[in-house]
């Protein structure tokens, strides 16, 4: 591991001022960055770790918001009994990933800022193949190669990686905001709008391979508010290839309200398919107002599924994808 | 407190048992090695500790408290499981520094002053829940947390939140077993 100096500020004042500095990174949890340190993929000068800065971990609801610090773990946010009531989707996202330990750790900030499993990208260094997102200008083995656990949408030939995080899709399917800091003040997006897919990094004139964030250097992630949904019921879905404590080959969150048998709003992610959380926005659109059915369902996911653009060796996420939106719908409205 | 001071120290004040007490106003300017004091298995020790070492690495190396094994090192394999404040985490993903004002409980430190053992590790054994033994550390401290947290109700409970401890030589259904013999006091 490269060396590195650390320090450990007592308030967020001192916090944004240190993690302002050129070649400062940010640790809270620490179980990204250690890897990332290991391997080679960030060498910071300085490692500020903000993980004990006071009233970052509270979990709780403020005018019609479930409000969730940055530094609040996976399992606390799994297992709080707020979250379980207003936001299943995210608690369950928050329990479906990682592993009793890492979940200990792991917080709700750091998790959304981890980077993609692709194989190419997780090499030691001296790094022993090409890959546009260490080495950018050297091409991505993945495109023509292995590539079965890869993207389906908004993917470039610079890169087809994913993004991994559970969390991140719930987040997304809830309409949630992220809150940010930097010396400049604040700021709030939607999480929607946090990552780019490699498409929207080119067509915006940014590296698709290395612009995964709209995030500056200086920038921290302070919490996340939900909008609470009257009456929404959700659900969060995860395939893998063994049941537990492994990343997805595909995801889905759904939020959805009824009116009996009718549907009112759903609003549908799916992950691990993009570099970020994929909506399915012809679906949101087409459904309210429909009797819900598996089929009415299956026909209007069909829809979004027909623009993805598998790579050589995952056709199959095509139609898996497809078919975890339909069950997470269904498990949502029957919770 | 001098502003030397805290810069050589890596700004935890020496006179602060905790060790994460704010003290001083200034900046803090991050430092290579840093002090820091921490209880592993109810002792105390104050150490200046390279920013960059793993509480697995200082446990092993430093501590030569080695039953806590270093197996993938990336958080992956659970062999290197302890229980910080109380709660189980994979210690090579962990900085001693970050573990300033912590306690630390590795296998070492769960059998009583007289050699008797834990419910958890009575019941590894009587449920012969390991074969090359290599994970087992990892997996009794796990266990402990599991029973702890309650996540013992069924053995699906049980095997999904004891999945962040892999086992190669399999034992996974005697592990199961044990968890539950010790959830349910029948060690």
């Amino acid at each position: 591991m490269h060396p590195f100096a650390y320090a450990r500020p007592h308030d967020e004042a001192q916090a944004v001022a240190l993690v302002a500095e050129p070649g400062s990174t940010i640790i809270a949890g620490g179980t990204e960055l250690l890897n990332w340190l290991r391997l080679g993929i960030t060498r910071p000068d300085n490692i500020i770790d903000i993980g004990r800065l006071p009233d970052r971990a509270n979990i709780g609801l403020e005018d019609g918001f479930l409000t969730l610090g940055a530094l609040a773990t996976l399992n606390q946010i799994g297992e709080h009994p707020t979250v379980g009531e207003h936001a299943r989707v995210l608690g369950q996202a928050c329990l479906l990933a990682a592993s009793a330990q890492v979940r200990n750790r792991a917080t709700i900030g750091g998790n959304v800022l981890q980077r993609t499993r692709c194989a190419y990208f997780r090499a030691a260094e001296p790094l022993p193949w090409a890959c546009n997102k260490r080495a950018p200008g050297t091409g991505c083995p993945a495109r023509h190669a292995m590539n079965d656990e890869h993207a389906i949408f908004g993917w470039t030939d610079d890169c087809v990686a994913v993004h991994p995080s559970d969390p991140l899709v719930a987040l997304a399917a809830l309409d949630a905001d992220v809150d940010l800091v930097s010396p400049e003040g604040a700021r709030r997006l939607p999480v929607g709008k946090l990552h780019l897919a490699q498409q929207e990094a080119k067509a915006i004139g940014h590296d698709p391979a290395t612009q995964e964030t709209v995030l500056r250097h200086d920038e921290m992630i302070t919490g996340y508010r939900v909008p609470l949904l009257p009456g929404a019921r959700s659900a969060y879905l995860k395939v893998r290839e063994r049941q537990s404590y492994a990343y997805a080959l595909a995801t889905a969150a759904a939020v959805v309200q009824m009116d009996g048998d009718t549907i009112q709003s759903i609003r549908v992610a799916l992950g691990s398919v993009a570099q970020r959380p994929w909506r399915l926005l012809r679906a949101e659109t087409s459904l309210p107002g429909n009797r819900l059915s598996a089929d009415t369902v299956r026909e209007a996911v069909q829809w979004d599924l027909d623009e993805a653009r598998p790579l050589s060796g995952n056709a199959y996420k095509v139609r898996l994808a497809r078919n975890t939106a339909v069950r997470a719908i269904m498990a949502a409205v029957e919770s | 407190m001098t502003r030397s001071q805290i810069l050589n120290d890596g700004g935890v004040a020496p006179d602060d048992p905790a060790g994460d007490t704010p003290t001083n106003q200034e900046p803090l300017a991050p430092a290579l090695a840093v002090n820091v004091r921490l209880h592993v298995n109810g002792a105390q020790h104050a150490v200046h500790v390279s920013a960059r070492v793993t509480l697995l690495d200082w446990l092993r190396d430093d501590l030569r408290l080695t039953g806590t094994k270093k197996g993938c090192n990336e958080g992956a394999c659970g062999a290197c499981t302890v229980l910080v404040n109380g709660r189980r985490m994979n210690s090579c993903l962990m900085l001693v520094a970050q573990c300033d004002g912590s306690e630390v409980t590795t296998i070492e430190g769960l059998a009583g002053p007289d050699g008797h053992l834990h419910p958890v590790q009575q019941a590894f054994i009587d449920c012969d829940a390991f074969q090359c033994g290599y994970c087992t550390p990892g997996q009794v401290l796990s266990a402990v947390a599991c029973i702890q947290e309650g996540h013992t109700r069924s053995p699906e409970e049980v095997r999904e939140w004891m999945s962040g401890n892999l086992c190669r030589c399999s034992a996974y259904p005697q592990i199961t077993s044990a968890v539950l013999a010790a959830a349910e006091g029948k060690v």
